[in-house]
């Protein structure tokens, strides 16, 4: 008689088990198939979004996903569920589901191919949805595209708090810098109003000529976080904290103090460059760009600054090198994001960069998780969609927000999704297909 | 030179303010090695506090239950303002660090940061949705008089409020150095791990340092209240993040330092209104702070070396 070997199972709740088998089949759509699914709800909706709507009870299409609805008005908050449930889940659940194998073997064929093009066919099909999504109102467009920058700024932001360690209070100044000279470089340039005389350049080329606008931006910020970096190689922890402090509040009062740039009345009239496109491309190469820079060598010297400086320096890290790379580098990207959000809002002036700023990024950093590319945008998007969701309760929105992040704070300090890396080309592989009941040891 | 003096005594005034807070930011952060950001607006429930305390004594006062001259009437009030002002503030400290801090006492440093900033803004919006965006008007509790001194007006509520945040001062030096509580708050600042071995409960000294801070940051709400009666909601946030910048620039746990640092900012505040352009106030003294701690990173009191990193 051989030996019998038995199966254990442990007895799970019956809840979890059914949850569990009813996501087992979704598990195997890869990234590929998600993106058509939620192109083909997109498209839905752009066709009988509104008049759904209309049939359940609401005057048009929710705004946001029905989280406003749900806030504004209680009583249509089961029009708002059937409406996210049949427009937006069903239909991108069903193509997904229906699709697997034929997804499976497109991204398989794409990643063989060439990883460069499967990328860039999985971007311009998530761009697509999102343009298809955000045409249906002005204010969706205003959602996406300063989403898409709190992406910028967080995943900057955690360049240095989260992968170097440092509570750095002074972002809001770099997004300020930012901010403001790219403004100037466009109006300046390309813009004929009374405070700068006429534009120097056809406004034809602008659109061209933004991107360098925005690189000046992002220059003039990495140059003043000179000003930070360099007592950073003295002080480390609260005393940086402080100097960064500081210097926000220089740059806020210098701003405030600079009539030409408007002083506290700020600055207006700057062209409307920052299309959905523009953004989201920026947005595409922040994220690549970080996100290949904290996996690189420097970023893990960046975790070893964080982890034990004497350490590192000990094991041929140069920290002062590091420290500025990294402070320069944050301020860079920072500034690129001011520059994005000026020509968004399309109105600047210092108050909008001070402490309420500092309080919202950092908001949005530990919200996410630290050291995280993924935490990062993840704190970005939960922390605007809140934002938005709360809007109707007006005031209220400031206390249920703080008290959100306090809970966070206690039960998840480093935030949602901290210390995890991302490995953008694994996204774009096909899910492996797995046999029915493939995880079971069989007798 | 009359001008100069004048500012000099005008600096005392304003430096009481910055000193009294920065006390309060400067034991939490010596004691429990972290940045009550939330301080500024305890500051502010301080002064609301006081006027709510201040009407009702006011009102009490009116009804002529006790018959007492005016005078001493409305100095009574105004003891009885601070002394109640600084035990309801306390229990508002109290609070804070119950609920937001000590669930965070092992946790990374800048979480309890975020938390501050958090309750902070909670507190603000608390009382704008409280009391609406109407500013309010503390009441006066002192007659205004006026005395010349060489050339220079000084009123007796500057006086008042210099003499109140040094006198203030000195007791908590004296408590600190004197007593048993206060020698334990100084055992947790030298050494945060060995304390509770010797039998001192560390929640309890977290709560008392807490109470300690709210208390005077309540008595300079209700100084600034004398000194300037309009009240808004957002009255905490400059003075906070300045008496924090004041903390740091005192040194590490230094209630001599901070004070030293609070009265040298209003000094430099308002010596360059005199040079230069008002709105350049801000941006000077935060330059020149950048300036000192770039060379002098640990303050004027604080040790020299990066203590203990709890991060």
């Amino acid at each position: 008689m051989g030996i019998q070997t038995e199966t254990v199972t442990t007895t799970k709740t019956g809840l979890r088990e059914a949850l569990k088998r009813f996501w087992k089949p979704y598990s195997r759509i890869p990234l590929l198939g998600w993106l058509v699914g939620a192109l083909a709800a997109v498209l839905l909706e752009l066709i009988v979004g509104n008049q759904f709507g209309r049939l359940l009870g609401m005057s048009k299409a929710p705004a946001l996903l029905g989280l406003v609805i749900i806030m504004k008005t209680p009583l249509l908050i089961p029009s708002a569920l059937a409406y996210v449930l049949v427009i937006y889940l069903l239909p991108a659940g069903i193509i997904a589901r229906v699709g697997t194998s034929l997804a499976n073997r497109a991204a398989a064929f794409l990643y063989q191919a060439n990883t460069g093009l499967s990328a860039i066919i999985h971007l311009a099909l998530f761009y697509a949805v999102l343009h298809l999504w955000s045409n249906l109102s002005d204010y969706r467009l205003l959602v996406v595209k300063l989403t898409l920058i709190a992406i910028i700024i967080t995943l900057s932001l955690n360049v240095v708090n989260g992968y170097m360690g440092e509570f750095s209070c002074s972002h809001p100044g770099f997004l300020a810098l930012g901010a403001y000279a790219a403004s100037i470089f466009t109006i300046v340039l390309f813009v004929n109003e009374n405070r700068f005389g006429d534009a120097l350049l056809p406004p034809a080329l602008g659109p061209f000529l933004f991107p360098i606008g925005l690189i000046l931006g992002g220059i003039l910020a990495a140059v003043g976080a000179l000003l930070v970096a360099i007592p950073s190689f003295r002080t480390r922890g609260d005393y940086l904290a402080i100097i960064s402090l500081a210097f926000m509040f220089i740059v806020l009062s210098l701003f405030n103090n600079l009539e030409f740039v408007g002083g506290p009345r700020g600055l207006s009239n700057q062209p409307d460059y920052a299309n959905l496109p523009t953004v989201f491309i920026w947005t595409v190469l922040a994220v690549w760009i970080i996100n290949n820079f904290v996996r690189s060598t420097i970023g893990k010297a960046l975790n070893a600054v964080r982890d034990g400086e004497l350490a590192a320096s000990t094991m041929t890290v140069d920290t002062r090198r590091t420290k500025m790379t990294a402070f320069l580098f944050s301020a860079f990207w920072a500034g690129i994001a001011g520059g994005l959000f000026a020509h968004i809002i399309r109105y600047i002036n210092p108050g909008t960069f001070g402490i309420r700023k500092l309080a919202e990024v950092l908001a949005m950093v530990y919200l996410g998780g630290l050291n995280s590319v993924a935490g990062s945008i993840v704190g970005a998007v939960g922390f605007n969609l809140m934002g938005e969701a709360l809007r109707p309760l007006e005031i209220l929105k400031w206390i249920i927000i703080p008290v959100i992040l306090i809970l966070l704070m206690i039960f998840r300090p480093t935030g949602l999704i901290a210390f995890t890396e991302l490995d953008p080309i694994a996204l774009l592989k096909p899910k492996a297909m797995t046999n029915e009941g493939g995880d079971h040891v069989a007798a | 030179m009359q001008s100069f003096l004048q500012n000099i005594v005008n600096a005392l005034q304003w430096g009481s303010f910055y000193a009294l807070i920065a006390i309060g930011y400067s034991m939490v952060y010596g004691v429990l090695m972290l940045f009550n950001f939330a301080h500024g607006d305890v500051f502010m429930v301080g002064a609301y506090i006081g006027f709510f305390v201040s009407s009702g004594l006011l009102a009490l006062a009116g009804t002529g239950a006790i018959a007492l001259p005016p005078g001493v009437m409305l100095g009574l009030v105004l003891v009885l303002t601070i002394i109640i002002s600084m035990f309801l503030n306390s229990l508002v400290g109290m609070l804070i660090e119950r609920i937001g801090y000590r669930p965070l006492r092992g946790a990374p440093r800048a979480s309890a940061a975020i938390t501050g900033l958090m309750i902070g803004i909670i507190l603000e919006t608390g009382n704008l949705a409280i009391f609406g965006a109407q500013r309010l008007s503390f009441p006066a509790l002192i007659e205004s008089t006026t005395f010349q001194f060489l050339g220079v007006s000084i009123t007796n509520k500057k006086i008042l409020i210099v003499f109140v945040s040094i006198l203030l001062t000195l007791a908590l030096h004296q408590f600190i150095r004197r007593t048993k509580w206060g020698m334990a708050m100084r055992a947790m600042a030298f050494d945060f791990v060995v304390v509770p071995l010797m039998g001192i409960s560390i929640n309890k000294i977290a709560l008392l340092t807490f109470a300690i801070g709210s208390a005077l940051a309540a008595a300079a709400g209700i100084l600034f209240g004398v000194a300037y009666p309009v009240l808004d909601p957002y009255m905490g946030i400059l003075f906070g993040w300045k008496a924090f910048v004041a903390a740091i620039l005192g040194g590490r746990g230094s209630i001599l330092g901070a004070m030293l640092a609070g009265f040298l900012m209003a000094f430099i505040e308002i010596f360059s209104v005199m040079i230069f352009p008002s709105t350049m106030r801000d941006l000077i003294v935060f330059s020149v702070i950048l300036i000192i701690l770039t060379f002098r990173p640990h303050g004027f009191f604080g040790e020299p070396y990066s203590a203990q990193m709890r991060l």
